[in-house]
Order: C-alpha cells, then structure tokens, then sequence
C-alpha cells in the first residue's frame, strides 16, 4: 500500500535538508574565504612568483564544471585510497570552486586601488604588510563585500550539485522525496521556493550594498 | 512691440508657434510663447538659465510635450499620437546637442549615413557620397573612418552639424552648441553655423555668445521666466533694451 | 602505494566523447542563439516596454537567478510530467539551458541600456528614426559591446553548467564520461578527460566570442 505524504512532510523533510545546504555552503564560504585571501595575498606579495600560479588555479576552477570538480574530489581522493565522508569530497571542491572565484573578485578590487596609495605607503616606510592591512585593504574591502555577498549566492547554489555525489542535501533531498511520493511537480517547486528564500534576500543585500557603496564613492 | 516679422504673412512662416504652453508636474516651464520665424531667419535665443530656451527648442521637434497652444513647422502640425507625422515633422527639423551626441559605436561616415539610409531610404553609394560632401562642408573630409572618440570636441560638433544637415532639413536648432568646448575649438564650431547662415538655412539658436548672436541673428529674443520678454533685431536689442530684466541680463554678462 | 592510470583506455572511447562534445556545442550555441535573443527582447521590456510585461519579466530574472540550474532542469524534466507535460532530455536541457541563460543575459543586458545616455535617444529621434530603428541601431549596438565581455562569461558558465544535463540523459560530454567509467571503470581518468576537454572548450568559446562579437552582434 502506498503511504499518504501530506504537503507538511515534504516540506519539513525538504527544510530539514535545507539545513544541510546552508551548512555546507557555510564550510565553502569560509574555507573558500580563507584559501582565497592566501592566494590572493601571495599574488598580491611577488606577482612575479605567484602571479601565474594564480592565473592557472583561477582559469582551471573557473574554465571547468564545478559537477566535474566535484567528480574528481569523489572518485580522486577514493582512488588514492582514500576513505572519506561525502562531506569532506563536497566539503573539498566547493571550498577550491569559491576560493578561486572569491580570490579573483578580490584581486580586481585590489588593483582598482590606485597605485599612488601603495607608493604613499611606501614612502611612509611601511612594510608590506603594513601597506596591505592599513592602506589597501580598508579601501578594497568596501568595494569588495558587495560582490562577495553576492558570490554566497553562487555558492548556495553550487552546493546543489553535491546532491550528484550522494551529498543528502535539500536537491538530494528532493529527489529522493519525489521518487517515493511521485509527486514530482510539488517537490522540485518547493524545492526551488526554498532555494528562492535562501538566496534572494542575499542577492537583495548585496544589491543594496553595491548601490550605498556606489553611492559613496560618486 | 510688434516688429516686421510680427507681421510676416503665416503662409510665409517655416515656424508657427501660437500660445504654446508647457509644464512639468506643477512647474509651468512655457507660459504662452508666440514665435513666428521666415524662411531663412536667423533666431538667436537668449536668457537667464532655467527661463525654457531648451525647453522650447526641444518642443518644436518634439522631444517634449507641450500641454497647450499650437505649433507648425513648414506646414506640419505637431501631432503626438501620430508616429509617422511626427517622423515627417523631424525630417524637416535637424537639432544639434550641446553634448554632440554622436552615436559612439559608429564611424563618423556611418554617422551621418545612418538616417539618409533608414529613414529616406538613400542607397548606400548616395549615402556616402553626400555623406562625404558633408564633411567636406565642415572641414572634416579626411574623418570619414575615424571614430567619434577619436576627435575633439569641436571636430565631434561639426560631425554633428553635417548628421543633422544630411537629412536636409529645413530648419535646425542648435541648444548651446558651444558650451562643452574649449575656448579654442568654440571659433570652429560657429564659423560653421555662420556659413550655414548665409547659404540660408533658417537657424534657431540658444547662445550665450552675445557676440555672435549680434553678429550673425536676425534676430534675438530674450526669454525671461518661461516668456518671450523682449524681441527685436540685434542691434536693438542689445544697444537699448527696453527692458530691466534684458538690462540686468546684460550687465550680468559683462562681469 | 602505487596507483595506476590509464589514460588510453578511456580515450579508447573517443567517439562516445565527440559525440558528448557535439551535444554540449550543440546545447550551448542553442542557448545562445535562443536566449540572447529572448534576452534582448526581455531587457528591452525591462526598460522601456509597458509595466505589465516587465513585472512578470522581473519576476521571471529573480526566479531564474536565485535557484540552482540543476533544480530548473529537474523541475522541467521531472516535475512538468506531473502535469502531464512529458519532454526527451534533449529538449528538457535545451528549455532549461535556454531560460538561464536568457534571465541572466536581460539583466546584463538591461544594465547595458540602461548606461547609455538619454542624449543618444534624443539625437537619434531628432534625426526622424523610428523607436525600433533608435533601439536596433543606437541604443542596442553600444550596450551590447559594453556588456559583452559580462555575456560571453555567462555563456561561458552556462556550457559549463550543461554537464548536469548528462544526469537526465542527455548525451552530452559529462553523460559520455559517466557511460565511459560505467564501462571501462577507470573512473577517474574518464572524469580528468572530461574536465579536460570542457576546460578546452571554454577557451576556445570564449576565444571565439570574443572575436565573433565585435563582428556579427555590434557592428552597427
Ligand atoms: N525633464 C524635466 N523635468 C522637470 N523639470 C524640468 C525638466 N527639464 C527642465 N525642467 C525645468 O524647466 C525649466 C526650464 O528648463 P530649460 O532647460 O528649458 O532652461 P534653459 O533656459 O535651457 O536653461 P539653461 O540655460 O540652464 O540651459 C527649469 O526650471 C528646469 O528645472
Ligand atoms: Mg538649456
């Protein structure tokens, strides 16, 4: 006999996987955050040295599908005999795919400081570091949180493709909802609302974000 | 004060405006402008910022509604519910921008082959040849293929002039053609408008270049709060206005 | 502990793999056939189109942009049978590549005509233009040669987004590469292949674009 799912199940299983999504995301953003700035801050330290190993780490993650990325952390770490959770695997590629794109968001930011402001810090016999932390940074930072913010998005959304290598989030979650209730419309829209509540008041934020932080700088 | 061309016939008139009244929202911007202008007059149009020199100049090819009143060119009312009269209407009208406006995504040549081409349906090669004369006109000839952010500021004006001449209007309004150039590249510009002047076409321009208006214009006309306050030739006008408003104007000027 | 790669094995399956390309080329110059031209139309409404068409047409951007691409394909392939609605994989990947891209190029490209000045309108008016000619041949050219560069790396994130299509079955390169590890069971090597061959295909694209914009789109 087949049980009778009430639209209040598939919604508290869907939201209980939701939880899942918005963990894993965290994990990317952060890690991502924090691989991202020691990339971006050996680039910014010997541009010589590290300037085409950042080229080719952001052109690999940002030139090849973040699906296949996941693949290969799922099957290269097992390969390598390497038994892990399925959260490390996700936990892995998400975390590389954001640092690469938050890395090269941010080094734009940095290089529309003008050149003046790290030479006026040089001539006040700064160090580097020092240049960094009390002259650039605070002003790449306000020009650099509205597309950061807006990146979380991406990485919500990313977090989706997990569900292809067996990570139960809310996408997973949906599928397999759907199979045993076999009604696919309800759930992938549900689905999709859920997503929407995530995602739009980041987007919203980061929109209002650019626009005050446009406003500033006219 | 009615003058000569107060009393021009109205089959003589290229434009026609009777009463014409504008406003934005609750700001009355044109309170009833009656301006009659002959074939081959030239109109200098003067005045305090924010008196509605643009305003008017933008009505007549009907870049602007107006609320009331009545306004002709070469015999074409202006109908704004009727695209295809209104097209016609802006045949016989070429405007030119204080801004330029040329199309930057277009070669000079391409500028001013671009409405011959849609608009009058010109094949390519006549196109290009008037196109070509034009520029030739405005001392430019050897600009066909360049770009328009390639050329000053005075050079792009002159672009513009022959984009507007190409559809061989029959009136043009120039809306302080000037103002966004160098000092040095002003003389260029207005040699231009001057020649044209005397080939004939009928002109009507908001200046701030007194001397120029006296020297060129047939006639000036002073607006002062969404009025025309004081009309007459040149020299009049300028040697012994009758007004105190014109005489503040004035003075205002010479600082 | 040694492991052992063989590369040959999967490249064995080189005509499974050109046909996996062919698919996602094919997907790919489909979505940017249909969407930039669904995109254009819509940016258009956003802009300067009646109020009732461009609130459902934000709505429509919002929507897209603001929930992965994998649930759109799923919802279309899975949840539209519901409704009695019942599309090949083909066809589902093809509607769904087709609707992200178009509600991510009509914000792009709305942002593109919103940025051109007024004055241009006005200059092209005065010269007699019809509001389509004004659109088609001033305001519309610029925008896009100021957008471009912000398309072709949308377009760019839309190919590469179209290997989740191979999970419904759409032959595409990804769906290749998991019928090549099914099959050979040199899992790895058929993903590093894959990924390869996408990473390629993204320069090459955006090579491609980049040259065939200033020449077919904005030419004037
Ligand atoms: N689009 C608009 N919306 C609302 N008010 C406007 C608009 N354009 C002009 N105005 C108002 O209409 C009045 C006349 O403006 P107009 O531009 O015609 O003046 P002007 O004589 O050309 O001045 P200037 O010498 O500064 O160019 C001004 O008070 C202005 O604020
Ligand atoms: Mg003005």
């Amino acid at each position: 006999m087949m049980p009778q799912f009430s639209y209040w199940d598939i919604l508290r299983n869907l939201i209980y996987a939701g939880e899942l999504t918005v963990m894993l995301s965290l994990i990317a953003f952060i890690g991502g955050g924090i691989v991202g700035m020691v990339l971006l801050l050996a680039r910014v330290w010997r541009p010589q040295v590290f300037g085409s190993v950042f080229n080719i780490y952001v052109q690999l993650f940002q030139g090849t599908p973040l699906l296949m990325q996941l693949f290969l952390s799922y099957f290269g770490l097992r390969l390598f005999g390497i038994e892990v959770s399925v959260w490390v695997s996700a936990g892995l590629a998400l975390t590389l795919y954001t640092s690469a794109f938050l890395a090269e968001i941010w080094r734009g930011c940095v290089a529309s400081i003008p050149k003046g402001q790290w030479e006026a810090g040089a001539s006040l016999a700064l160090s580097f570091g020092e240049q960094m932390r009390y002259v650039v940074a605070p002003q790449a930072m306000r020009i650099a949180i509205p597309p950061t913010v807006g990146f979380l998005v991406q990485v919500i959304k990313g977090t989706a493709l997990a569900s292809v290598i067996g990570f139960a989030e809310l996408t997973r979650a949906g599928n397999m909802i759907a199979n045993v209730t076999y009604q696919p419309f309800t759930v992938f829209a549900t689905v999709g609302l859920l997503y929407f509540c995530l995602c739009y008041p980041i987007s919203l934020t980061a929109r209002y974000l650019e626009r005050k932080t446009n406003a500033v700088r006219r | 004060m009615p003058s000569a061309a107060e009393a021009t016939a109205p089959h003589k008139r290229i434009v026609d405006i009777n009463a014409l009244r504008k406003s934005y929202g609750d700001n009355e911007v044109l309170k009833g402008i009656d301006l009659h202008v002959r074939p081959g007059e030239v109109v200098a149009i003067i005045g305090k910022s924010g008196s509605g020199k643009s305003t008017l100049l933008r009505c007549i090819n009907g870049l602007e509604e107006f609320q009331d009143g009545g306004l002709v060119v070469d015999g074409k009312p202006l109908l704004y519910d009727n695209a295809s009269a209104m097209r016609a209407l802006r045949q016989s009208v070429g405007m030119i921008f204080q801004s330029f406006n040329l199309f930057p995504h277009l070669s000079v040549g391409r500028n001013i082959m671009l409405a011959p081409s849609l608009v009058k349906k010109r094949d390519k090669t006549a196109a290009r040849v008037q196109a070509e004369a034009l520029l030739e006109r405005v001392g430019l000839e050897d600009k066909f293929d360049a770009m328009p952010e390639q050329l000053s500021g005075g050079q792009q004006q002159r672009v513009a002039i022959a984009r507007a001449l190409a559809m061989d209007p029959k009136v043009l309004l120039c809306d302080e053609i000037t103002s966004a150039l160098d000092p040095e590249l002003v003389g260029e510009v207005l040699g231009v408008v001057e020649g044209l002047a005397k080939e004939g076409m009928t002109l009507l321009m908001v200046t701030h270049e007194m001397r120029f208006a006296r020297k060129v214009s047939d006639r000036v006309v002073f607006m002062h709060q969404g009025r025309v306050h004081e009309m007459g030739p040149p020299a009049e006008l300028f040697g012994n206005p009758q007004t105190a408003e014109l005489r503040q104007f004035l003075s205002s000027l010479q600082e | 502990m040694t492991v052992q790669l063989d590369f040959l094995a999967v490249l064995h399956y080189w005509p499974m793999l050109l046909t996996g390309v062919a698919w996602t080329l094919a997907l790919t110059v489909l979505a940017i056939v249909v969407g930039l031209a669904l995109s254009v139309t819509f940016a258009w409404v956003r802009v300067e189109g009646p109020r009732w068409a461009a609130i459902p047409v934000a709505a429509y951007v919002e929507l897209l942009r603001n929930t992965p691409f994998i649930v759109q394909l799923y919802f279309i392939f899975f949840g539209l049978p519901e409704l009695g609605l019942r599309l090949s994989p083909v066809l589902a990947s093809a509607i769904a590549l087709v609707l992200n891209l178009g509600a991510y190029s009509t914000e792009i490209i709305r942002a593109g005509l919103s940025a051109t000045p007024k004055g241009q309108t006005e200059a092209a008016l005065s010269l007699a233009l019809t509001r389509y000619q004004v659109f088609t041949r001033v305001v519309l050219p610029p925008a896009m040669q100021k957008v471009w560069p912000s398309l072709v790396s949308q377009i760019i994130i839309v190919m590469l987004g179209s290997a989740v299509c191979g999970q419904i079955a759409t032959e595409e390169l990804n769906y290749a590469a998991n019928v090549i590890s099914a099959n050979t069971f040199h899992t790895f090597e058929s993903y590093i292949i894959a990924t390869v061959i996408y990473l390629a295909l993204a320069i090459l694209i955006r090579r491609l674009l980049n040259w065939a914009g200033p020449r077919l789109i904005f030419g004037g």
